[in-house]
């Protein structure tokens, strides 16, 4: 789908300063020499099957389809990988492909963490030095994966400016890059950035619709009808959609962070509020004023916490192959909660936001369709957050 | 004929950078012209964006500051053109993409033209993206600034050629800032350029003492300094254009 100039459509690019150009040409052109190489996706995949337990589980969750009453519900079960989430795909790929360009440090953002983690995690792994800008509300949003990454050997920087969020992260990280080029590689976790990060994350990440396609052929001989996943930057979504792109008789639904709610400011619902243009190296949809002053925008979920989304997202938008939708916090928060009692699996409250919607569409449609969810993670590291939300103040 | 060229026409080139609106408006307006009163050959006027990747977080501070206090484009267009009334010497904006793009690069781009900027520079807008904006500059005369950076290595030449305007070498890996030390081997660089492109290149980030502007205008044409600035800025606020003022005067006699 990437053009030649790393365009989708009209979105993407490489929108970064002068510093860093020769540093993306170099990424761009040790990844289309490796992503060919025997030897490099043999490493690559015994890296996922054996130490991140892929491939992860395509689930029945049988109880969810009964209780909702409409369409076969499966579950993409990315919360089993090692790390808690999808996020290990990419950093996998990433580090391996760092280590192979002699870098020896990672740095990298992160919102929930789990990127944070799962780079940390890498890095351990790998014998690299690890650096972890995150933004400091996310800090305290996110202990618990906190002191995983400083347990993994990586130093976290909490980023104060701005919002103290994930965009601050990026902008953070990026000016970390520009300092320090010869050794560090910038591990970015989503589809997003300047070319060709929007493209190897998808590539790493497109592992999960290879495995939905051939799982589901396995267990009910068809595709699917619809796939769900949550939208930050996308990556999750990207992987989840990726091999149904050409499978035009799947429906593909990414789902928002809407915060409060698309119709008020507190919304990270970047399709449904934002609009054309430029910033974090691509261009694409950005919730920001008249005079381009980005957003400060808000969700529940760290993850979902940006005021952009992917370049395939927005151009998967404009031609109308995928659909996104916004999912308030209130809804995420009841799924994260039922999905829990339902089928005994706590999701990530970015993945909640799937699942929310999922829960709305599902009982309308007749019980031989059938509908994946890709939960993207598991959510231990929410269970503080929505307990205070519900009012109630736990000690981890 | 670009009207940047003459910045370059009374001997080495001082070029201080100022954020618009930081703290206020009428101090942006009181610090150019004590800028322009005290020597200074251009000045690089910043439109503030909320998220600026390029710079340290002296800058990023002012941005925010700016920002903070209700500073929108169309008031630092209402700003420039007041200006233009008083001072001559060309006026370029540095700003980021997103901030031309959203207001609509056209509507952007002439309205640089009716107020008096006669150049635009955007950090996060590299070599192979400039087409995006390019088209337009062209057509109103705006020149499109290229930067160089130490990174830029087999990239010199190929920018270089196409340049408009200056060329503004950035002295250094990172964002801007103070730096005690300037360890890049700029003359090789500049050499390139040279060979490349008869437009005049100034050296900016880092650069805060008339020694090092010295030293960095003796193997180019210029000197631009902007977070050095802007701390007078943060610790003087509205009382600053004096003290701007005189560390023009000083870092202009170094050049001289």
């Amino acid at each position: 789908m990437t053009n030649s100039d790393g365009r989708f459509g009209i979105h993407g690019g490489q929108y970064i300063p002068e510093t860093l150009m020769n540093a993306v040409i170099e990424l761009e052109e040790a990844y289309e020499h490796y992503k060919n190489d025997t030897e490099f996706n043999k490493e690559l995949t015994e890296l996922f099957n054996d130490y991140a337990g892929r491939p992860s589980r395509l689930y029945f969750a049988k109880k969810l389809t009964r209780e909702l009453g409409g369409a076969k519900i499966y579950l993409k079960r990315e919360d089993l990988n090692h790390t808690g989430a999808h996020k290990i795909n990419n950093v996998l790929g990433q580090a391996l492909l760092a280590k192979k360009m002699g870098k020896t440090r990672l740095i990298a953002e992160t919102g929930a963490g789990q990127h944070g983690v799962a780079t940390a995690t890498a890095a351990a792994l790998m014998g690299m030095e690890c650096v972890v800008f995150m933004g400091e509300e996310d800090t305290k949003r996110q202990a618990l994966n906190v002191y995983k990454m400083k347990l993994l050997g990586a130093s976290v920087e909490p980023v104060k400016t701005g919002t103290g969020t994930l965009k601050d992260a990026v902008s953070e990280a990026m000016r970390e890059w520009t300092k320090r080029i010869s050794d560090t590689h910038y591990c970015l976790g989503s589809v997003m950035g300047p070319h060709p990060f929007p493209t190897i994350v998808r590539d790493f990440q497109s592992v999960i619709s290879k495995e939905i396609k051939e799982q589901l052929k396995e267990k009910e001989g068809k595709l699917p009808d619809i796939v769900i996943a949550c939208v930050g930057g996308g990556s999750n979504a990207i992987g989840s959609f990726y091999h149904f792109i050409e499978d035009e008789s799947v429906r593909l639904i990414g789902c928002e962070a809407a915060g409060r709610g698309v119709d008020t400011f507190e919304t990270a619902a970047t399709i449904a509020t934002g609009r054309l243009g430029i910033f974090h190296g691509m261009k694409s949809y950005f919730c920001q004023d008249e005079f381009g002053q980005i957003a400060p925008v808000y969700s529940i979920s760290a993850g979902l916490d940006y005021p952009g989304i992917g370049p395939e997202h927005a151009y998967l938008h404009d031609i109308k192959r995928a659909e996104y939708v916004p999912v308030t916090d209130g809804e995420a928060v009841n799924a994260f909660e039922y999905l829990s009692r339902c089928e005994g699996i706590i999701p990530a409250i970015e993945s909640a936001h799937a699942v929310a919607h999922a829960m709305k569409i599902a009982p309308d449609m007749e019980r031989d369709k059938i509908i994946v969810i890709t939960i993207s993670g598991r959510g231990d590291k929410d269970c503080a957050a929505i307990a205070r939300y519900r009012g109630e103040d736990i000690h981890e | 004929m670009s009207n940047i060229k003459k910045a370059f026409e009374n001997g080495k080139a001082f070029i201080p950078f100022i954020t618009c609106g930081d703290p206020d408006l009428s101090t942006t307006k009181a610090a150019v012209i004590a800028a322009v009163e005290n020597g200074a050959d251009l000045i690089e006027l910043g439109i503030p964006f909320s998220d600026p990747t390029a710079e340290g977080p002296v800058i990023q501070n002012a941005n925010l500051r700016a920002l903070s206090n209700g500073v929108t484009t169309d008031r630092i267009f209402s700003l420039v053109k007041e200006l233009r009334e008083e001072v001559k010497i060309p006026f370029v904006f540095m700003t980021y993409s997103n901030v031309v793009f959203s207001y609509g690069a056209r509507r952007f781009i002439s309205s640089c033209k009716d107020i008096g900027i006669d150049g635009l520079i955007l950090p996060d807008l590299p070599f192979e993206e400039k087409g995006e904006f390019l088209p337009i500059t062209s057509e109103y005369g705006i020149d499109l600034i290229s930067l160089i950076a130490p990174t830029s290595e087999n990239r010199i030449s190929m920018i270089a050629k196409e340049a408009e305007g200056f060329i503004y070498v950035v002295s250094s890996l990172g964002v801007t800032g103070v730096r005690s030390e300037i360890t890049t081997d700029l003359p090789s660089i500049i050499k390139v350029i040279r060979e490349n492109t008869s437009l005049p290149c100034a050296i900016g980030f880092g650069i805060s003492t008339p020694e090092q502007a010295k030293k960095m205008a003796d193997i180019s044409d210029g000197a631009i300094v902007g977070s050095a600035i802007i701390k007078l800025l943060e610790k003087y606020g509205t009382d600053a254009p004096e003290y701007i003022g005189e560390y023009v005067k000083k870092m202009k006699d170094a050049l001289r």
